[in-house]
């Protein structure tokens, strides 16, 4: 962190406190009345980091990558528009559909709700990471194309991204197990039979890999 | 519907690196928010219904995560993920209510980043409120769900107070029902409130679901060792099996010697604007046999009262029907 980076605040008032209620404050109020009638500890004022840098680096699919990014913006954003990694979709942008499913530390998430900046020092991986350097598809990738898994395809990326959080969680799963682990993924031309046959066969080539 | 829009409205982020540099943030912030996973929190901010100037975001505070042995029982940073919390050996073996409403959370991304103390102090799903209707929880001076054409189906059949919203938290019923604690700090010092003492109703304060106010951070749950191995019974009934909030749940924890309830602490959700302890079920069950007799009986008294609204008079016998479930014995 550079100094540039650095702010300092002016101490403000308890104004915006509202007076704990009575009936509230009977829930075993250690030293609140302390706080309430404290002065400003000037210790305490010492400049904590405030907002970010713009410029971050982001690790995603193996590479460090430098980005300028919002405070408020999301990592499907930063992706999409930013990194032009479009394989991320955005359906619903409210935790809602799982097409913007990608991996932060191997575990899946939604890319639409959640803040760039919560994974600076994480590794993002999105679909374009799954392939290998010289081109052969992910196992799971493979299986969606051998299944023909999906029909118009949007809600795919999303999919197979939980598809390899189940594959590296779960190399045996059942049926069963699969579905829970795709319940948070949506497919409105909904055939989630051909779907799950794809996470079956996702499944067992991964076996084959190790 | 959700409307897509580009962008959220532009706020100060901090991202502390301990609970004291939090703390101080927000003591010298106005409008601040306290971002945990961000799930329930984003949509607020994306339909510009809750915009806060500053965002102090938990993520980098390592001491929030976790859970470790405490006492007899355990504790778990407000920040430790659901899954973990799923994951987590100490929690199933001992406390396995606790495992089992959390895993039925949402979805797998939901409680993979979604966070136990978000979970607990997410705001309430009635949807004309989060719709942006200025009502009564809004700071207005109407309840759009609480009139004879409302959509309500969803809403509360007990404890309302002008407000007729229902807490939507999973993890809030078992709690109660394990008779945890919460440990809250703000600059001024600590407080501990018991589980359903954490909760608040629309008659105590309509704008909040929990004790929390500004400048608050929960930081973490205690569970006392009191209830762990007990028979726990945990059930959720909701529309769809993924993605969706309880219609009602019910929560139990019931310590049982020769088929007779030595004890039993019960806690139901989804029926009121907070959590509900079931306190004289409770009592009324205590010395008699786990059969459905007692089940009933419990039942009954547990939906004693309760004030249906036009569209969800169907959660009465649904909230008799889990409690009796629950006492009798059924495997969950
Ligand atoms: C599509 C969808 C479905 C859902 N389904 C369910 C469901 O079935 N069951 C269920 O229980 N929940 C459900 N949720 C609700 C909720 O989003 C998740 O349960 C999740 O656990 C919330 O945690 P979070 O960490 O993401 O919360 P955040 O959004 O980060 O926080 C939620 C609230 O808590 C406050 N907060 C968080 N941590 C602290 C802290 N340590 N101290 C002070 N304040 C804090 C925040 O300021 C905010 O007001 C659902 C959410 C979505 C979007
Ligand atoms: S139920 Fe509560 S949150 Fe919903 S409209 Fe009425 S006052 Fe608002
Ligand atoms: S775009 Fe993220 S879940 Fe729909
Ligand atoms: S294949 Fe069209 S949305 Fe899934």
């Amino acid at each position: 962190m550079s100094d540039a980076e650095i702010t300092t605040e002016t101490p403000t008032g308890h104004s915006r406190r509202t007076f704990i209620k009575g009936v509230i404050a009977t829930g075993a109020v250690v030293s609140s009345s302390s706080h309430l009638f404290r002065a400003r500890s000037l210790s305490a004022s010492a400049a904590v980091r405030a907002s970010m840098p713009r410029m971050i680096s982001l690790n995603v699919n193996g590479v460090s990558r430098s980005v300028d990014v919002m405070p408020q913006e999301t990592l499907a954003m930063t992706l999409r528009y930013k990194l032009g990694l479009t394989g991320t979709k955005l359906g619903c942008d409210r935790a809602e559909c799982g097409a913007c499913t990608v991996l932060i530390d191997g575990v899946s998430h939604y890319a639409c709700s959640l803040l760039t900046n919560a994974v600076r020092d994480r590794s993002v991986t999105s679909v374009e990471g799954l392939e290998g350097a010289d081109g052969t598809l992910h196992p799971v990738q493979q299986a969606v194309i051998d299944e023909g898994g999906f029909q118009c395809a949007f809600c795919a990326p999303g999919f197979i991204m939980s598809m390899v959080a189940l594959t590296n969680e779960n190399p045996e799963p059942t049926r069963e197990e699969a579905a829970e682990a795709l319940s948070g993924n949506l497919c409105r031309c909904g055939d989630y039979d051909k779907i799950l046959n794809s996470a079956m066969r996702a499944a067992e080539y991964a076996r084959r890999m190790v | 519907m959700a409307v897509i829009r580009d962008m959220m409205p532009a706020f100060e982020l901090f991202q502390p690196t301990s609970v004291d540099e939090a703390l101080d943030v927000l003591e010298r912030h106005d409008n601040t928010w306290v971002l945990a996973g961000g799930l329930d929190s984003m949509d607020w901010f994306k339909d510009r219904i809750k915009r806060p100037d500053v965002v102090v975001e938990l993520g980098s505070v390592s001491e929030l995560a976790g859970i470790r042995a405490s006492g007899d029982g355990l504790e778990i940073g407000a920040m430790t993920s659901l899954r973990d919390v799923v994951a987590s050996d100490d929690v199933r073996s001992r406390f396995g209510l606790l495992a089992d409403a959390a895993a039925q959370v949402a979805t797998p991304q939901i409680r993979n980043q979604g966070t136990l103390g978000g979970n607990l102090i997410q705001d309430t799903r009635c949807w004309y409120y989060r719709g942006g209707w200025p009502c009564y929880r809004a700071g207005g001076n109407i309840c759009y769900a609480g009139t004879p054409r409302s959509m309500n189906r969803e809403h509360a059949v007990t404890g309302q107070s002008r407000c007729v919203a229902v807490n939507g938290a999973d993890t809030a019923g078992a709690l109660v029902a394990l008779g945890a604690q919460m440990m809250v700090r703000n600059a001024g010092g600590e407080r501990v409130y018991e589980a359903e003492d954490f909760f608040v109703g629309p008659e105590i304060d309509i704008e909040r679901m929990t004790v929390l106010e500004p400048g608050d951070l929960l930081t973490h749950v205690r569970i006392p060792g009191d209830w762990a191995g007990a028979r726990f019974y945990w059930e959720k009934v909701r529309d769809r099996k993924s993605w969706d909030w309880a219609l009602a749940s019910v929560a139990a924890a019931i310590v049982e010697s020769n088929g007779t309830i030595e004890r039993a602490r019960i806690a139901i959700n989804g029926v009121a604007p907070t959590p509900v302890r079931l306190t004289d079920v409770e009592d009324l069950v205590q010395g008699m046999p786990a059969n459905d007799d007692t089940g009933m009986a419990a039942g009954e008294l547990a939906t004693r009262g309760f004030k249906p609204l036009r569209h969800n008079d169907y959660k009465v016998p649904l909230a008799r029907n889990l409690v009796r479930r629950a006492v009798r014995g059924d495997m969950a």
